[in-house]
């Protein structure tokens, strides 16, 4: 397949009224990947993924979906590309499979209805309307709209906003499925655990802007620090632990008997630990290092403050 | 790469044709599966045909009531399909992000438009097979070119389609549902549909005369009960309308 890039945004600014959305914004899809795009309400992520879907019109920047321009080359891309919204976009008074049916007769070469209805647990409410279906089951059926059309790039917008952790991981089953077979895609998320277990390439974005993007292994090692614990007798003399450890490292017992070191814990780390335990006659009971998670990266970057 | 899973990508756009064919029959399900719509487009036009057509309410002028009746009722069920309906429907697609969805999909917007007036073409020639058998059963005898009369529903539709799609592309969902109700009872009642126009003072006439549905009742009663020729006054202010409605709703329409 081709090298360039399914998605491009450069530069990309829009404004709401006096309110600026999207800051400037630059993001880089590769083709057949899964990216994840994280970030607090209102950091700009919808507008951003709107725009690529040609819903609005940037005021600057240049955005570019699968090298075209999505409000130029509407036409030519709309087949190409399967969108889930956050919400709706359904008939409240249509059924579920008929809907499925319907969004199948608009594309040329669309996905077998019935196994897909299948596949996403749907089959026992093909004849329920919109309106009756849970929470779930219209999430369900609005992901599979977005991909009955066999296309090259899927937006989804929160696609498990909501739903049980059954729904949640045949959703997640779906999209590891999509990028194996060669389909690009591009989720928001809120949920950190969501963007470690799909995505190779994470994007956060904040204050309109993406602050941070890489795989999630990378951006949880880069950085942030790291968390070593052991249990031995208590009162140990952490002085001379603080000695023999990295100049910018911590040594502290919270707990009698519980220690917990910070600092860049590698193995080099690890293995003073020990040794240092070695010389003071101390066995370490329950030795675990904690990895950054990617929600503490997240904060990290982002901030701790409650966002409208 | 050749992938060759489930969803490795084949994407096209299915041809205008069967997309438009599709869309108009999706609409004309959900329209017809609405119990609200149905009221609006069947049950209370054949009611108030049945009713007036059978009691003696109103004083319809000489002749039978039917021959009045019948051409108005026509004119009401064009203004239910075609305003009413489709201003309320239209309004909630909107609102809940349907016309949003569809614009992400292979459908040209133009031909959405396409089939929602395909929808309601169908559903208007349902509700004139309904309403013909009606008023035959209660004595009507038509008379007139029926080729105007095609003319006249044509561009009752042109103009009443324009006006809905105006007030669903601008106003709240909300906002749309009443104000299309309200207007629908306003026209049915001051538009020459069951009550003649003779009976307002002469003032109120001249301006009422004016209203699309009362240029339609008009023109369909000039034909079909005085087998007039062509009503080209009543085509001439239907047209205006149209062209006045469809204009707007193409500059003002909002698809969010």
């Amino acid at each position: 397949m081709h090298e360039e890039p399914a998605v491009e945004v450069h530069g990309l600014v829009k404004r709401y009224g006096s309110k600026t959305a999207v800051d400037g914004l630059d993001l880089t899809v590769a083709t057949g990947g899964v990216t994840a795009v994280l970030g607090p309400n209102g950091a700009g992520k919808t507008t951003t993924i709107e725009t690529c879907e040609g819903y609005r019109r940037p005021d600057a920047g240049t955005v570019r979906v699968l090298g075209l321009d999505p409000v130029a080359d509407s036409a030519a891309l709309r087949p190409r590309v399967g969108v889930m919204l956050q919400s709706g976009g359904i008939y409240a008074g249509a059924r579920a499979e008929e809907m499925l049916r319907h969004t199948a007769s608009l594309h040329a070469h669309p996905l077998d209805v019935d196994a897909l209805i299948e596949r996403l647990g749907l089959g026992d409410c093909g004849r329920t309307t919109y309106r009756r279906l849970s929470g779930g089951q219209q999430q369900r059926l609005s992901l599979a709209m977005a991909v009955v059309g066999r296309p090259e790039l899927v937006f989804l917008d929160e696609p498990t906003a909501g739903l049980d952790p059954q729904a949640r991981h045949a959703t997640w089953a779906l999209v590891r499925e999509l990028r194996t077979d060669g389909v690009t895609v591009v989720l928001t998320t809120h949920y950190m655990d969501e963007a470690e277990q799909l995505a190779d390439d994470v994007a956060i974005v904040d204050g309109g802007k993406v602050v941070a993007q890489d795989s999630p292994e990378k951006l949880c090692r880069g950085g942030a620090e790291n968390t070593l614990r052991f249990s031995g007798r208590p009162g140990l003399d952490l002085a001379s632990l603080l000695k023999a450890l990295p100049a910018d490292s911590a040594a502290v017992e919270p707990t009698p008997g519980t220690y917990r070191v910070n600092g860049r814990v590698d193995p080099q780390l690890l293995a003073t630990v020990t040794a240092w335990c070695a010389q003071h006659g101390v066995m370490p009971d329950r030795i675990t290092v904690e990895r950054h998670t990617l929600e503490d990266v997240f904060l990290e970057l982002t901030g701790k403050e409650l966002r409208g | 790469m050749t992938a060759t899973g489930t969803f490795a990508p084949k994407p096209g756009a299915a041809p205008l044709g069967r997309m438009i064919r599709a869309q108009a029959a999706l609409e004309t399900r959900m329209l017809l599966r609405n119990g609200e719509q149905l009221l609006l487009t069947v049950i209370i036009p054949s009611l108030l045909l049945l009713l007036f057509g059978t009691v003696d309410i109103v004083d319809t002028g000489e002749g039978k009531a039917v021959d009045f009746l019948a051409p108005g009722v026509l004119a009401l069920a064009v203004l239910s399909t075609a305003f009413t309906g489709q201003a309320i429907a239209t309004g909630f697609e909107r609102r809940y992000g349907v016309l949003k969805r569809l614009g992400a999909s292979p459908l040209p917007r133009w031909a959405l438009m396409t089939a929602k007036t395909c929808s309601v073409l169908v559903t208007e020639v349902l509700q004139v097979t309904l309403l013909t058998a009606i008023a035959f059963a209660l004595g009507w005898s038509p008379h007139g070119n029926p080729l105007a009369v095609l003319l006249l529903l044509l561009l009752g539709t042109a103009a009443f389609s324009g006006l809905g799609l105006l007030m669903a592309g601008t106003l709240r969902a909300e906002a749309t549902l009443a104000a299309a109700n309200l207007v629908f009872l306003l026209l049915l009642v001051g538009g020459g549909v069951i009550v003649p126009l003779e009976k307002f003072p002469d003032a109120a006439q001249s301006v009422l005369a004016l209203l699309p549905i009362a240029a339609l009742s008009d023109g369909l009663r000039d034909v079909l009960r005085d087998g007039a020729g062509m009503p080209w006054a009543d085509l001439g202010v239907l047209a205006a309308w149209a062209v006045l409605g469809l204009g707007a709703a193409g500059r003002f329409f909002r698809w969010e």
